[in-house]
């Protein structure tokens, strides 16, 4: 499978195949169902400087191809991660990667401070693009200066692989991707949940706590796919791709559309083992096709 | 933790809204180990609307006839998928999951109280009760006596007493003002249907000092830990019902603060 092999920042992948932070827990919650050590990485649960005990129930609306969530950060903070989880996680035979939350550009810099350190961590995905904390997450990830402004003082303190996760939430994407790249993000990763909503027609309440909240999976696939085909043109870093991606078949249309990798994300709730089946799927087709390397799909669409 | 595709073996309709599944291992493999309270997430297929599992119970566990039973209410289109399965049809499971209801340690008097679906899983409890020597009283309510399910099973494993609203069967009213809870003294009660139900008989349980179980119903994604949607707030904090639950201690949630 060595033509499966890609690179994001500092960091040579065995496959372009990673599971979506949010979706995957710390991997643990898996392992009973695939091997780790087959897919390309594993973006962990959102992480803060302060533990979070997140929204009250009810967080989750299942939608016609997805689901809406609002569980709001839950975690038990990056002290707890550095002292408990790491140590669990850290010989994983994958790339475990942080995804980092805050509400202050001082939360973001403290957290990635605690987990610089950190030799097995090769990577953290700073999450500016939560929209279930009123007080920042998408709000840094929604304005060009200050999804500049975190980028920057995040990567004054870090000096692994920083991916920047953005918001589709907005009216120009590619636009907050290019000053995102300038501050020195090594790779972007796109999209997180569209900010949505449902309500009980019987009883006129709304089916989440928080009235508002994320929607994922095939539902939001055309939209990731559009925005990821404009974030590959606007900007030189590597785009990784999120969106519904269920299948194979969804990969490489996102590897198409210019991504260099791809997450897997609500599908994991529903088949486990999906992003393994994934990988598979794209060497049989890299191999049906006579392809030597799965780079060569990247951003390959033909237009006529 | 396991993937894993079972074959259904019969598909019986035991009223106008429930359906009782028995299936095996396809593969014909030995189940996983299971125990009372724990439960099931089948995949729906070919339902356009529907795009997550669909947490069931497991009504009963039978190692000797490597088959479970799932006791399934239609609510929705995915529910109404599951109970259209016919013989020889196959399923994909998540299974076992969840914690499960404690099994005492000595005999005593045990109440298992079931209301609507939530009868089911008391089925496999009671009987697990028995073979462990340990009788108990079933308790079950429902709006009418179409409503009480498998009741000659119940029978195989306890004494049944049973309530409904419309008087049909049983005593008439809520299964907390049958007058079996006047007469005799319990050591500990297990519950699960209806969330008033269960707080009602909650309430019960901690008006005589008698420990109480419930098992939570609350709308999930994954079953097993990682999306954290199916949170209870508990003395503990938010805890995942699919992971720390369904089966919880009253003493530990925050129901009756």
């Amino acid at each position: 499978m060595a033509g499966l092999e890609v690179t994001i920042g500092g960091m040579r992948l065995r496959n372009p195949v990673m599971t979506a932070s949010g979706t995957f827990g710390y991997g643990t919650e898996y392992t009973d169902f695939m091997d780790l050590g087959r897919i390309g990485g594993v973006f962990v649960k959102g992480t803060t400087l302060e533990p979070r005990q997140g929204n009250d129930y009810p967080r989750m609306a299942e939608t016609p191809s997805g689901m809406l969530n609002a569980v709001g950060l839950q975690n038990k903070g990056v002290d707890y991660f550095v002292e408990q989880i790491y140590p669990v996680i850290k010989d994983y035979d994958t790339h475990m990667i942080v995804n980092v939350s805050g509400s202050t550009v001082e939360d973001y810099v403290a957290c990635t401070e605690k987990l610089a350190g950190l030799d097995k961590i090769p990577a953290i995905e700073l999450n500016i693009s939560c929209p279930n904390v009123k007080e920042g997450g998408m709000a840094f990830g929604t304005s060009c200066v200050s999804a500049a402004q975190v980028t920057k003082a995040v990567r004054e303190v870090y000096p692994g692989t920083l991916i920047v996760k953005l918001s589709p939430n907005v009216t120009d994407i590619a636009e907050i991707a290019r000053y995102v790249e300038a501050e020195g993000a090594d790779a972007l990763s796109l999209v997180n949940t569209f900010l949505g909503m449902a309500i009980d027609a019987e009883s006129r309440q709304p089916k989440l706590s928080t009235i508002t909240g994320g929607l994922s999976g095939p539902c939001i696939k055309p939209i990731a796919l559009r925005m990821v085909w404009q974030v590959y043109h606007a900007v030189s870093i590597p785009v990784i791709g999120m969106g519904g991606i269920c299948s194979w078949q969804d990969a490489i249309e996102f590897m198409l559309a210019g991504a260099t990798a791809i997450q897997v994300g609500t599908c994991n709730f529903v088949d486990p083992s999906v992003s393994v089946k994934i990988v598979e799927g794209i060497d049989s087709y890299l191999q049906r096709h006579n392809i030597d390397s799965v780079n060569d799909l990247v951003g390959a669409m033909e237009i006529l | 933790m396991k993937q894993l595709v079972f074959t259904v073996r019969s598909n019986e309709q035991l009223n106008d809204q429930n359906h009782l599944l028995k299936v095996a291992p396809s593969d014909n493999k030995p189940l996983p180990l299971m125990f009372p309270g724990q439960f099931v997430q089948i995949l729906v297929e070919n339902a356009p609307h529907t795009f997550l599992r669909r947490p069931i119970s497991i009504n009963n566990y039978d190692p000797e006839r490597n088959e479970i039973w799932l006791l399934v209410q239609v609510v929705g289109e995915g529910t109404q998928k599951i109970c259209a399965m016919k013989t020889g049809e196959q399923l994909n499971m998540l299974l076992p999951l969840g914690n499960s209801f404690t099994l005492p340690s000595k005999p005593g008097h045990f109440l298992l109280v079931g209301g609507g679906v939530g009868t089911a899983p008391m089925l496999f409890l009671g009987k697990k009760l028995k073979e462990r020597g340990f009788n108990c009283d079933f308790l079950l309510g429902g709006a009418s006596g179409k409503n009480i399910l498998q009741r000659s099973e119940f029978e195989q494993y306890g004494s049944l007493y049973c309530t409904t609203e419309d008087g049909s069967l049983g005593e008439k009213g809520l299964v907390t003002h049958h007058s079996l809870l006047q007469q005799k003294e319990y050591d500990f009660i297990y519950t699960c249907g209806p969330k008033p139900m269960m707080v009602a008989v909650a309430r019960y349980a901690q008006a005589r000092g008698v420990g109480c179980e419930v098992s939570l119903e609350n709308l999930m994604a994954c079953g097993f830990g990682a999306c954290l949607c199916c949170v209870e707030k508990t003395t503990r904090g938010n805890v995942c019902a699919c992971t720390e639950g369904p089966v919880f201690d009253i003493n530990e949630l925050t129901w009756l603060d």
